[in-house]
């Protein structure tokens, strides 16, 4: 391949190749491999989905009531975004409206999920490609504890005696020699630059973090029963009310409410006090070094179906807006529409799959999967088993290559905050809290906190800082504390709701098949945490025809489509300067901005269920 | 080095002596022994080792993981610090590429036969094992290396135990449980999608503490939290027993928490500890959030009927059934029994549900 430009990058493949596989850290298998020039910068990168596991063909045939538990199990760390998405594809499909009380839950489950999976991968996933854990143990507690105060004043925990048990902690756990999930680390590289107080004060939160995230997710226990995998149902929700009867102690009563709210005030306490002032640091001084790389495909295209309505059902109400931006045209933004045929399409030309003509895409309802397992190509080097290096001109991932109107796009919470950022500039009133974020956000790390730490203040705007890595992650934290707000509202809403005499939560008119039209089909969308998310659906005889979901990281993590052009992951490492090869810091770094979720890029099947490969006993 | 013992590691990161005995106390008491034990796990805290864990993901959803972090007792966090050596887990771990791959070879050569493998998710056997793909090798072939020096095996979860979804008809990949790529190790079944937080700890904690393996039954799942039926402990059984039935989502019934059975509830078929240990701490656990069980935990779950199917294929009154007996014929002649129960409730009737598989497992 040599050399060629697209979507203003110019891909050189020609010199060192670095290879990172398994890619850790994230939900599901994934590699990356890059090219490096003379001065280790990245000139090509090439991402691949290395899992599949077909699940769309093995719903063919069942009951559509049935679906959302099949597709909750696509992902469970995005636990029930599969599950809703799909109990409002097929409602979609037989016109099914839920109670507005069971929306308000499904709602508040939906934001529970957001703030538990955005700072679980920013604290477990993320975090030790900005923190050096090593560095901790050389912190001084006294000056964590002030850097503490002065980044989050409300903080409770905060003592220099606290700072200290960690340390203390931390450093019996490295003499035991014994490193455990902190082994083989790339401590002490100079990609790392928080000094060590930061360090430790976000270790410390690493810590806090696991042991608070497990009491968020009890939103989902006390509505779904479970988690991960809560449970949902088709026309509404499963759990009943009774907040003044005999047996409400068999339903959620005032009792359940009351423990769900004291979670949902923790959930705000928590981003308030501890996420969104640790990427505000973090951000700052990975700023203050100019490490503002990682922007990639997020400065040009973007795209979300847009969430969150405040009035059911009707989507001019969304407290985060759709539509898709291209080439950073942040004036114009473009509906989206998920049932229209020549929007989302997907491509697979790179791809182990096999279409009849491979120059076109095909729209969900439409779609084609016969795999095709086929490492290839003049740059190949390796075995059918054994990988060393893949070559990008031919097919090299499991994942498809979605594109809307031909355009690849990123998705996310970046983009997320990027569309309701420019809604809210043309005067939206929905979101005009993202506006105040945003705008709150850049101030901090230009002027504020600088200025705290003796450091320059510097003037970026919005349109700079966010369309790089450290903006991925912050749009990430701040989409956690706006749902937390949300969260409240819709509580508010329901007890208001109760109050008014309505316990209603489920709409039970559709649930006999033998209601149901003899063909019908729909679409549900969902604001995932990792990005757009929509399922697609045929219904025939009261059985599933055809079944298809085009999830978030197909976007991002999509390898290159009939143009050439290149997905979010390829995009946003390029002409990044490595500081060591040796050790792929910054490679893992933007890669996990993304938050990339394997296991649900490649579970993508054929909805005809054909023969799909030639069954080989081992 | 010398590797130290938990308890050598818990005081030098600060834990007191009472501390610890009140962890090993409360560790007995998760496990459902009596005091009298405590003083057995003390001395066996104090000096064994900590255990090396190598944690490999096959195709899989991650959800085991976000289970096992959500524990209570003992916290993720003390059980990753403090008890065992979490070595190697892709989920979690701060290295990728070569130096991941580094450390499985490491612990392989250093901890041979002496280290933990827990398994979660399956190897894909089709297209030669290159549906899932770890460091461009098939996983089944780091699978079968690393289990060939493990002391013990882990499958967590139902992928591991039983194949779970993506082995659901047709099973596209030819997803396979891991006792039928491994069959020399000794292997632990903690299946369930996922299993409950804290049956993961106990089940860890139980091997550290007693250095054995807990007794299972005859399907590889420990005893302890497979013995019974959601259904034997549920907290709805007196409606059942009542002929007290939910007919439809949200009616009088389902707001005075009936039973769930005609609603599709599995739990009368269903080994796991749900109804009792219940989830995230506690809290509730699906029946007490008003959705039927559907039987996670079993073998082919996917693929007996839909969730909302009435299960009649099952045992009642009176004959005490066991993991080892399910799948006999017996469970299928009593299934009789509770469907005409069911038939003569005091509610209406629901409708025929007579497309039902066999049930009984």
């Amino acid at each position: 391949m040599g050399t060629y430009e697209t979507q203003g990058f110019k891909l050189d493949n020609s010199g060192k190749r670095v290879v990172v596989d398994p890619v850790c850290r994230i939900e599901g298998h994934l590699r990356v491999e890059v090219n490096l020039d003379s001065e280790n910068v990245i000139r090509n990168a090439v991402s691949t989905g290395t899992m599949w596991r077909g699940l769309e063909v093995i719903l063919k045939g069942r009951d559509p009531r049935d679906a959302w538990a099949f597709t909750e199990r696509i992902c469970g760390v995005c636990t029930g975004c599969h599950a809703l998405t799909s109990v409002r594809a097929v409602e979609d499909a037989l016109g099914i409206h839920v109670p507005l009380n069971a929306h308000l839950i499904r709602e508040m489950m939906a934001k529970t999920l957001q703030v538990h999976d955005h700072a679980v991968h920013f604290y477990h996933l993320h975090a030790l490609d900005w923190v050096d854990v090593v560095s901790a143990l050389s912190a001084d507690p006294k000056k964590t504890s002030e850097l503490q105060q002065l980044v989050s004043p409300s903080h409770p925990l905060s003592s220099p005696g606290y700072f200290r048990d960690v340390q203390t902690r931390l450093q019996k756990f490295v003499e035991s020699g014994q490193l455990g999930p902190f082994t083989n680390g790339y401590w002490g590289s100079k990609a790392y630059v928080l000094p060590a107080e930061a360090n430790l004060m976000a270790v410390t939160h690493y810590l806090e973090a696991l042991d608070l995230q497990k009491e968020w997710v009890k939103v989902h226990t006390i509505f779904g029963g479970k988690n991960p995998h809560p449970n949902y149902m088709v026309g509404g929700v499963p759990c009943a009310i009774n907040v003044n009867d005999v047996g409400a102690v068999g339903a959620i009563n005032m009792e359940r409410l009351n423990f769900v709210q004291a979670r949902i005030q923790e959930m705000i306490d928590f981003n308030n006090n501890v996420y969104i002032p640790d990427v505000l640091a973090i951000g700052t001084i990975y700023k203050q070094a100019g490490w503002l790389y990682g922007g990639g495909l997020s400065a040009l295209n973007v795209a979300d179906y847009g969430t969150y309505e405040k009035v059911p059902y009707d989507f001019s109400t969304h407290q985060l807006p759709g539509g898709v931006i291209l080439n950073g045209n942040w004036d114009e933004i473009n509906p989206i529409d998920p049932r229209d045929p020549e929007q989302v399409q997907e491509f697979v030309t790179h791809s182990w799959y096999k279409y009849a003509d491979e120059s076109v895409g095909l729209h969900p309802w439409d779609g084609i999967t016969e795999a095709h397992y086929a490492p290839e190509g003049p740059g190949f080097k390796g075995t059918r088993t054994k990988i060393e290096q893949l070559d990008e001109s031919a097919k090299y991932s499991w994942i498809k290559s979605p594109r809307w109107r031909g355009n690849a796009v990123e998705v996310g919470p970046l983009s997320r905050y990027i569309l309701a950022y420019a809604h809210a500039l043309q005067g939206n009133k929905w979101c005009q809290r993202v506006k105040e974020q945003v705008e709150s956000s850049a101030e901090a790390i230009n002027s504020a906190i600088p200025r705290a730490l003796g450091l320059p203040e510097t003037n970026y705007s919005a349109k700079q800082l966010l369309p790089t890595t450290i903006g991925r992650t912050l749009a990430r934290a701040l989409e956690s504390q706006y749902a937390a707000e949300m969260m409240m509202d819709d509580f508010n809403q329901l007890m208001g709701n109760i109050k008014a005499g309505d316990t209603s939560t489920a709409n039970v008119e559709k649930w006999d098949p033998s209601t149901w039209p003899k063909e019908a089909k729909g679409v549900g969308t969902v604001a995932a945490p990792r990005g757009m998310l929509g399922h697609w659906i045929k219904i025939k005889d009261g059985r599933i025809e055809n079944y298809q979901c085009v999830v978030p990281t197909t976007w991002n993590g999509s390898p290159r489509d009939p143009k050439g052009q290149i997905g979010a992951f390829e995009a946003s490492l390029m002409n990044t300067p490595m500081v060591n090869p040796e050790q792929p810091l910054e490679i893992l770094r933007t890669i996990h901005s993304f938050d990339p979720c394997l296991a649900c890029s490649t579970h993508v099947m054929s909805p005809d269920g054909q023969e799909l490969s030639k069954v080989k006993v081992r | 080095m010398k590797t130290e013992t938990f308890y050598e590691v818990m005081e030098r990161q600060g834990i007191t002596r009472r501390s610890f005995l009140k962890f090993c106390s409360l560790t007995a008491a998760s496990l459902g022994l009596a005091p009298a034990l405590v003083p057995r796990i003390v001395n066996a805290m104090e000096t064994k080792p900590r255990t090396p864990v190598i944690w490999l993901h096959g195709l899989e959803c991650t959800c085991c993981s976000e289970s096992f972090i959500r524990s209570a007792h003992p916290l993720a966090k003390d059980v990753v610090l403090s008890m065992l050596s979490l070595d190697y887990d892709d989920t979690l771990m701060a290295a990728a590429g070569y130096q991941a791959e580094e450390i499985i070879a490491n612990i392989r050569q250093k901890y041979k036969n002496n280290f933990i493998l827990a398994v979660e998710g399956n190897p894909p056997l089709n297209e030669d094992g290159m549906y899932c793909i770890h460091g461009g090798r098939p996983f089944v072939e780091v699978l079968k290396e690393t289990a060939a020096d493990a002391k013990a095996i882990i499958s967590w979860g139902s992928c591991a135990s039983w194949g779970c979804v993506q082995a659901a008809k047709p099973n596209p990949t030819r997803a396979t449980p891991v006792h039928k790529v491994i069959t020399d190790k000794p292997i632990i079944k903690v299946p369930g999608c996922p299993p409950i937080a804290e049956v993961m700890t106990a089940v860890v904690t139980y091997m550290l503490t007693f250095d054995r393996i807990p007794e299972l039954d005859r399907q590889g799942r420990p005893k302890m939290f497979y013995g019974q039926r959601i259904h034997d402990k549920c907290y709805r059984r007196p409606h059942f027993d009542a002929g007290q039935f939910v007919e439809e989502w949200d009616d009088e019934a389902a707001r005075r928490g009936y039973c769930l059975y005609k609603m599709g509830c599995k739990g009368p078929t269903t080994y796991n500890a749900c109804s009792t240990v219940r989830w995230n701490g506690g809290v509730s656990f699906p029946i007490q959030s008003g959705h039927g069980c559907i039987g996670c935990s079993e073998d082919g779950f996917w693929d007996k009927g839909g969730f909302y199917n009435r299960v009649t294929g099952i045992n009642t009154f009176g004959i005490e059934s066991n993991a080892d007996k399910v799948g006999g014929t017996a469970a299928v002649v009593a299934g009789a029994a509770v469907a005409a129960h069911a038939a003569v409730s005091a509610l209406k009737r629901a409708r025929s549900h007579n497309d039902q598989g066999k049930g009984g497992n």
